[in-house]
């Protein structure tokens, strides 16, 4: 076969395409929104769009590396990955570095990595590992079990270390599970859950309780044959008692900046002098990113010519705020393009997940796939509004090599993986 | 269906994100414009105003530096309002105030907070400006006059008006505008174009530099320096003479149109509408309803012409062949006309042609030439309207068209105008006020001055006008090419020999100027006026019309003196001085000045406010000003340039 005769043709170049094209969109965006004065010196590593040049660069390294090495190695080795990467959570408690609040750093020298974007890939390896084991199987509650082990490991460690933004990342392992045999009752308290959450916060538990109840009577009279009168009880109770106890888990167990962001986001805050003192706190970088956004118009103002970017309005810029930079100088068409090579990258390997033969690398193809997505939405969702203030990096986009360099590990074995899927039987 | 969910689950993520930018960048975002984005700061450069200099070069209007706070309301944050003020000097309420003002206006757009700041106070507040955010400091210039005279003539600057800039986009609020005068006329050409920086700000409400190189960035270009036709020295004399006095004066030089004083009085030094005071000021200058000393009498001031017009109806008749100049009218101490009496001064049976007609000013003569105009064809109808045209080629009963900011038409009525009050019939005999410049005639001083020069240059005249030289610009043909009126230049040499006889022998015979053969004509006009709904009439109005001298002549004047009662005794004088002084450019008539210095009106503008009946005209006694008013009037006309002029007048 030429596909096998020629061993580069194997590759998916879409994929490698879309994530080279969202890797130097995103270089010349932080570009835009890091440098000083007219002159730029693309060497200059003092600065960020410099420093993201090497990692880039560093990048194709590593591409050629991941591609260089045997498929198999990375379902051989999944377990040992899983646990270097979870120690390495660990040690953070001892020799992390404190940046922003969340001791989530390695710092060597001035330079510094995030073992935490890593462990996701690592997670992703090992969870295709073991749900792909022929001894697994995910409707037993025990296998359930232990993959949810696996899963909150990195989740509780990174949520220790006051890393939130990463934590809700490891949701993207309930897209996985659920199309590897995760029983629809999940899902169902999944969504229901978030939908009692949402709905007591803004309307109070009365509203919602008997919301639910109205809810619940109606599936019991369209499907009566489905479900028993005393689940659906059941399940009101629970509805009902959760929807009580948001209150108490909100104004207790959450920290304050955390229930003033959804606080602002539900529109819960009535108060104006409140209102003005978060306008001029974290609420000031949603504003400000909101407002770069909607200055860019249709086209755009062009690159490096918006004038918010350049005055350096909106704080944090390059890093999770990069995307008002793309809102504000290239415009409408330019943020829907952005918007659409994600979809096209997210569907481009959700597409080849299914295609593959093997178990591992079509779950592998899924975590990805879904872990890329968790990032794109809440990023994207968080600069435009849409929900509450969480600091994660948009993929590929955002300044930082950690972060660049978990996604190309993540991204590439994939695209190893499914190069090797003709040999797979 | 297990692999769709998260499909499905990114699809419509991806389309919520594409309605949301939607939302915020087409719906709801707008175009983006410099002048909107609150990133840029849009810095001013207001250029020099032009200067303005009188006809021989004396500089009249300089510039002064001065600098206003200015505010964007939405961009203000909270703020040290007790140090703010303290540095502004102002209370809080006025901050509230002013706030709230500009807030009003526009959240977005700067507004002035707080106007001419002292240099010192500038110095403070500028090192401190950067802690309040949505305030900066604009510097502008305001006027320095070089001089106290001329406000009328130099008008003034002030703030512009929310209707100007809706009108004027160039203008932007606080900015200032010509609002009088040369000010206002000229305008465009003095102001020059503001050049704007846009500065690219950061978060902190810096400036980090140039918004694009500077790309977009027009630099000033600076106003034009005028020349005005004003003489200084002149204008300054008229001011003098014209003080404790309502009137105007005007001069014009016959032979380009030139406008060599335009006195309005009472008058203002133009210096108290400058600055920080100028509101103050001008209000009280506003709110003056009786002196009213923002009205330019010399140019809005509508008053009916008296005897000068009579000029007008001499040379109608010549020209319409209705009379020739030894056709002989005798005077019965009046003119009777149906069942009415028009008097006259004359003695009974005087018999008088053109010349004596003009000389003593006989009523009856004029009453009997207007008729014989009006009665031409047999038809009155067709008769006025013919003697309203050859008034109107005069520049009389029309707007002059000029580079004046203010005018008046005022009227010369044809059968149009008496359509209402004589429907039907229309006979000479109804109109016989306007053969003596009374009746349904009115003029303004600047139309009998052009009206002067008309006849001094014996049949054409250049509209009046105040502009001499604009840098690398020549003057509109407007202004270059001379008017013709529909009288032949041989009709004007009698009634100027009539004029001249006024001098020699006639109403103004007191007044006659060495060396200088001045053609004149004295006006006594009867005027009415209503205080609280009553009519009553006042002192007559002193009216004087001359050019000088009679051939070749280098100045037309028209005077108009209010309840100054007889023509020669007040504006008569004032012209042969003004003449004397524009001629020779010193004063030989010192007796005529010093008449002028100590007597006052004042007492008679009080008359008709003072609530209780008083005597006009002959039963009015003259009211002299104190020695020490005298010394100060004195004292200033010894300070103007008195030295002899070679006799060929101005450069």
């Amino acid at each position: 076969m030429v596909r096998e005769t020629n061993r580069y043709f194997k590759f998916d170049w879409i994929t490698i395409l879309l994530f080279l094209l969202l890797a130097g969109f995103g270089w010349l965006n932080i570009l835009s929104a890091s440098h000083v004065g007219t002159e730029v010196n693309y060497f200059d590593f003092s600065q960020p769009y410099g420093k993201q040049l090497a990692f880039i660069a560093f990048t194709l390294v590593m591409i050629v590396f991941i591609l260089a090495i045997d498929a198999k190695f990375y379902e051989r080795f999944a377990s040992v990955i899983y646990i270097i990467s979870m120690l390495s959570l660990v040690g953070l408690f001892i020799f992390g570095k404190n940046v922003n609040g969340a001791t989530s750093w390695y710092g060597i020298g001035s330079f510094t990595l995030q073992p935490s974007e890593f462990a996701k890939a690592a997670t992703a390896l090992a969870v295709a590992k073991y749900v792909s084991d022929l001894n697994t199987n995910m409707s037993f509650f025990k296998d359930q079990l232990k993959v949810f082990a696996i899963i909150a490991t990195p989740a509780v460690l990174v949520l220790l270390q006051n890393d939130t933004g990463s934590t809700i990342v490891y949701g993207a392992f309930f897209f996985v599970l659920y199309r590897e045999g995760l029983p629809k009752f999940y899902l169902n308290i999944a969504v229901s859950l978030i939908l009692i959450t949402i709905l007591s916060l803004k309307f109070g538990a009365v509203i919602t309780s008997v919301l639910a109840a109205v809810v619940t009577i109606t599936i019991y009279f369209f499907n009566k044959k489905k479900f028993r009168i005393h689940h659906l009880i059941l399940m009101l109770i629970g509805a009902i008692a959760i929807s009580f106890s948001i209150k108490i888990f909100y104004n207790n167990v959450l920290q304050p900046h955390q229930k003033d962001r959804i606080s602002l986001w539900l529109r819960l805050e009535k108060d104006p002098i409140k209102l003005e003192r978060m306008k001029h706190t974290f609420a000031y970088n949603l504003n400000e990113s909101e407002k770069a956004i909607s200055s860019g118009s249709l086209w755009g103002k062009g690159f490096m010519q918006g004038t918010r970017t350049t005055g350096k309005f909106v704080p944090e810029q390059h890093t999770d705020y990069i995307f008002s930079t793309v809102g504000e100088e290239w415009g409408f068409i330019g943020s829907s393009m952005v918007v659409i090579t994600f979809l096209l990258l997210l569907l481009r390997i959700l597409h080849l997940a299914e295609l593959q033969k093997s178990q591992f690398s079509r779950i592998y193809g899924y975590s990805v796939a879904g872990i890329v997505f968790i990032h794109f939405m809440i990023n994207i969702g968080m600069v435009m509004g849409l929900i509450p203030t969480i600091g994660i990096p948009l993929p590929m986009f955002s300044y930082g090599g950690s972060g660049l360099w978990a996604f190309t590990i993540l991204i590439f074995i994939f695209v190893k993986l499914d190069s090797n899927r003709i040999n797979e039987w | 269906m297990r692999q769709f969910l998260l499909f499905i689950t990114i699809i419509v993520v991806a389309l919520i994100f594409i309605s949301r930018l939607f939302y915020l960048q087409i719906y709801s975002g707008g175009s983006h414009s410099l002048f909107e984005d609150n990133a840029i700061r849009k810095v001013y450069d207001y250029p020099k105003r032009g200067f303005v200099f009188d006809r021989n070069g004396k500089l009249l209007v300089a510039n002064q530096p001065s600098y206003d706070v200015m505010v964007i309301p939405r961009e203000v944050e909270p703020l040290d309002t007790l140090e703010f003020c303290s540095l502004l000097k102002i209370d809080k309420a006025r901050f509230l105030k002013q706030f709230n003002k500009a807030k009003h206006y526009s959240p977005r757009l700067p507004s002035v907070f707080v106007s001419h700041l002292s240099k010192e106070d500038y110095a403070v507040l500028q090192e401190k400006m950067r802690k309040f955010h949505g305030f900066y400091i604009q510097k502008r210039s305001l006027r320095n006059y070089e001089t106290t005279i001329g406000a009328n003539v130099l008008g003034d600057l002030g703030e512009v008006n929310n209707r100007t800039i809706e009108k004027q986009p160039y203008y932007k609020m606080g900015d200032l505008i010509g609002k009088q005068g040369v000010e206002a006329s000229y305008e465009k050409t003095l102001r020059g174009v503001k050049g704007i920086k846009f500065i690219q700000k950061d978060r902190f409400n810096r400036d980090i530099g140039p918004y694009k190189d500077g790309q977009y960035d027009t630099i000033p270009e600076p106003g034009k320096d005028i020349t005005i036709t004003i003489d200084a020295d002149l204008q300054a004399y008229g001011e003098i003479l014209m003080t404790n006095k309502r009137g105007g004066v005007i001069a014009i030089e016959p032979a380009s149109g030139e406008i060599l004083a335009m006195v309005a009085a009472p008058t203002y030094d133009p210096n108290i509408l400058v600055g920080r005071d100028r509101s103050k000021n001008f209000t009280k200058l506003y709110n003056d309803s009786i002196a009213k000393p923002l009205f330019n009498r010399s140019l809005q001031g509508v008053y009916s012409p008296g005897s000068p017009f009579k000029l007008m109806n001499a040379l109608i008749s010549l020209q319409e062949g209705v009379m020739s100049p030894p056709d002989i009218v005798t005077c019965y101490r009046g003119y009777h006309y149906g069942r009415s009496f028009m008097k006259c001064h004359c003695a009974y049976g005087t018999r008088n042609n053109l010349i004596s007609g003009i000389q003593h000013s006989c009523n009856a003569y004029f009453a009997t030439v207007y008729r014989k105009i009006l009665d031409k064809n047999g038809n009155a109808s067709k008769g006025i309207d013919v003697w309203a045209e050859h008034a109107k080629s005069f520049g009389l009963g029309e707007y002059l068209n000029n580079d004046l900011f203010v005018g008046q038409k005022g009227r010369i009525p044809d059968r149009e105008y008496y359509k209402y009050a004589y429907p039907k019939t229309f006979y000479s005999s109804y109109t016989v006020s306007n053969a003596i410049g009374q009746g349904e005639v009115a003029t303004t001083p600047i139309q009998l001055a052009n009206m002067a020069a008309a006849i001094a240059n014996r049949g054409h005249f250049y509209t009046p006008h105040i502009i001499k030289k604009i840098e690398n610009e020549t003057l509109p043909d407007q202004f270059t090419v001379p008017k013709h009126t529909t009288i032949d230049k041989q009709h004007f040499e009698p009634v100027i020999e009539g004029m001249l006889q006024v001098y020699r022998r006639g109403t103004a015979a007191a007044l006659q100027v060495k060396d200088i053969d001045i053609c004149g004509k004295t006006g006594t006009v009867e005027n009415f006026t209503k205080v609280d709904g009553v009519k009553m009439q006042l002192t007559d109005h002193s009216i004087f019309l001359a050019f000088a001298p009679k051939d070749d002549p280098k100045i037309a004047i028209a005077v108009f003196v209010e309840n100054g009662y007889w023509g020669s005794r007040y504006a008569g004088k004032i012209a042969s001085l003004m003449i004397e002084k524009h001629i020779k450019g010193y004063i030989t008539r010192t007796d005529l000045e010093t008449w002028l210095l100590k007597h006052s009106l004042e007492a008679e503008y009080a008359k008709p406010y003072s609530g209780k009946p008083f005597g006009i005209n002959g039963h009015s006694a003259f009211q002299v000003v104190s020695d020490e008013e005298y010394h100060k009037l004195k004292a200033k006309v010894d300070a103007l340039d008195n030295t002899k002029k070679d006799g060929k007048g101005d450069k």
